[in-house]
């Protein structure tokens, strides 16, 4: 089924009796060449890529429980390319590009919305620090533009410019960077990869791997043994659980993040604003709820919820940027889980099970990554090589020294 | 979170910071055979349970002691705090 607006006219004068399920619901298969654990965004757009590019055939993606329930439905549902490091900023742009194209290509509107991202700037240091970012983003074909203050008050004209502690100097804007409907990015990924033929198969939680003389044969999981060549495993915020099963110890510590939605105002905040010195960041859905959040609780959880310390620390934040907001209600806060790696970056590798592959570790810069995180674990699992975006991100970076870490904060998860 | 200080009695987890797992007090002995592999386990792989955790928060706002916690993972319930003086020593094989 595609969608056309012809099509949207047609089911209107037709009583929309002809729309279908967007994806079948098929039962597993005995076996498949891949199998793709985790049926978020990285599971579905690896699948879809896997399908799409490099031609795979009998994949399936098995999720314990309905598609999207994870990190990617509890974002906040911004995507840029404003990395430093030369590790980390090819391959996002490389991500910032297929989300410039990832509408047209699988037919799904997922409101890709380049709205811009604007970083403050407090201190001339601050000020040095992006402009070598910015240089850094451009190096790499991303784009970037450094704003004095009064380029950022023609944008933002209501933000407090003269707060006693982080006075606003000025900021790193990143025009090409925005917003997407992060549901539809799992909707359209996942119909993309059923009209290829890839089996999504859910409430099927995998609990364990066959592994027979280092080399795995197939996983177990609630609906039975599913046989596979390889198996690529993408749970990020359940990494260590999984992994675990498969007898590994990962560079990585699951931590809370938060976000919060405020009632829905009238539009004020045209981009998206971070203000890293005061742990706030904030975009405005096209509802018009202000969408907002700060930093990890800072402590081991899998709860999928917070505790009111960090609640109060972002709304001071946000306060202390934004007057404005002082009467907006808070209409919901949640959490989600994070793969806190030990430099803040992913991993998208082989492991030293043959035929066992892995991607996690997106600490909590996942959703941004989603097209070229399946796109790159997509070409390792084809074709058993890094793509070329993706080659910093192995699994043993730690034990060799070479770390990519952005805010160079050394083996502290809940600093990154 | 409170956190029962067996000094201090319930405090506010906010006067504490995080560090990670309590086995971090284990640091190998870096003239051993194996040391290379034995720091990469100590300084970079975790057990990241889903459950019981113990873990080392230091009372930084407070009489700055750092402590042993075991808390729930699942559910934040904190289960109880130690010196990690105490721990250390016994684990070193009884109090000197």
């Amino acid at each position: 089924m595609r969608f056309s607006g012809f099509r949207v006219l047609k089911e209107a004068l037709t009583g929309h009796h002809g729309w279908k399920p967007l994806w079948r619901n098929p039962e597993p298969q005995p076996a498949y060449d891949v199998v793709i654990v985790g049926g978020g965004g990285g599971g579905l757009s690896t699948a879809y890529h896997l399908a799409k590019v490099f031609q795979g055939k009998r994949i399936a993606v098995l999720e314990k429980g309905w598609l999207g329930s994870g990190n990617i439905g509890r974002n906040t549902t911004i995507i840029r390319s404003n990395y430093l490091l030369p590790g980390n900023e090819p391959f996002y742009e490389f991500s910032m590009k297929l989300w410039e194209n990832m509408e047209q290509e699988f037919n799904f509107n997922a409101m890709v919305s380049q709205r811009g991202i604007l970083n403050l700037i407090h201190t001339d240091g601050q000020r040095d620090a992006y402009r070598r970012r910015g240089n850094a983003m451009l190096l790499a074909g991303a784009d970037a533009e450094l704003l004095d203050r009064e380029g950022v008050r023609a944008m933002y004209p209501w933000l407090n410019f003269d707060n006693a502690r982080f006075p606003i100097k000025g900021g790193l804007l990143q025009r090409r960077a925005g917003t997407a409907r992060h549901d539809g990015v799992v909707w359209g990924y996942a119909r993309g990869a059923d009209l290829l033929g890839v089996d999504i198969i859910q409430n099927c939680e995998v609990t364990g791997f066959r592994i027979e003389n280092g080399k795995v044969l197939g996983v177990e999981t609630t609906r039975g043994y599913i046989g596979a060549k390889k198996v690529g495993v993408a749970v990020a915020g359940s990494s260590s659980r999984v992994m675990q099963m498969a007898g590994m110890r990962l560079p990585i510590e699951s931590h809370v993040l938060q976000a919060f939605v405020s009632e829905g105002l009238k539009p004020v905040v045209d981009g998206v604003i971070t203000f890293g010195a005061g742990h706030f960041y904030v975009s405005q859905s096209d509802k018009g709820g202000l969408v907002f959040g700060g930093d990890i609780d800072g402590y081991n959880s899998y709860a999928q919820r917070g505790n009111l310390p960090v609640i109060e620390e972002v709304a001071e934040g946000g306060l202390a940027l934004m007057p404005a907001i002082g009467r907006a209600r808070l209409l919901r806060v949640w959490g989600g889980i994070m793969d806190m790696s030990m430099d803040g970056s992913p991993i998208i590798d082989r492991t030293p099970v043959d035929g066992l592959y892995f991607n996690g570790g997106w600490c909590y810069g996942g959703f941004k990554a989603t097209p070229a995180s399946g796109y790159c674990f997509a070409h390792l699992l084809a074709t058993d090589r890094p793509h070329e975006t993706a080659t910093a991100y192995r699994l043993d970076r730690f034990e060799r020294g070479y770390v990519i870490d952005e805010k160079g904060m050394g083996a502290q998860p809940n600093l990154h | 979170m409170l956190i029962p200080h067996p000094l201090l009695g319930p405090r506010d987890a906010q006067e504490f910071t995080y560090l990670g797992d309590a086995s971090l007090l284990n640091r190998p002995d870096g003239m051993a055979e194996g040391a290379l592999d034995a720091f990469n386990r100590h300084v970079y792989l975790r057990d990241n349970p889903a459950g019981v955790h113990r873990e080392l928060w230091f009372h930084e706002q407070g009489d700055r002691s750092w402590l042993v916690v075991t808390r729930n993972t699942l559910t934040h319930e904190i289960l109880g705090a130690e010196l990690a003086r105490d721990v250390a020593l016994a684990q070193k094989g009884g109090a000197k």
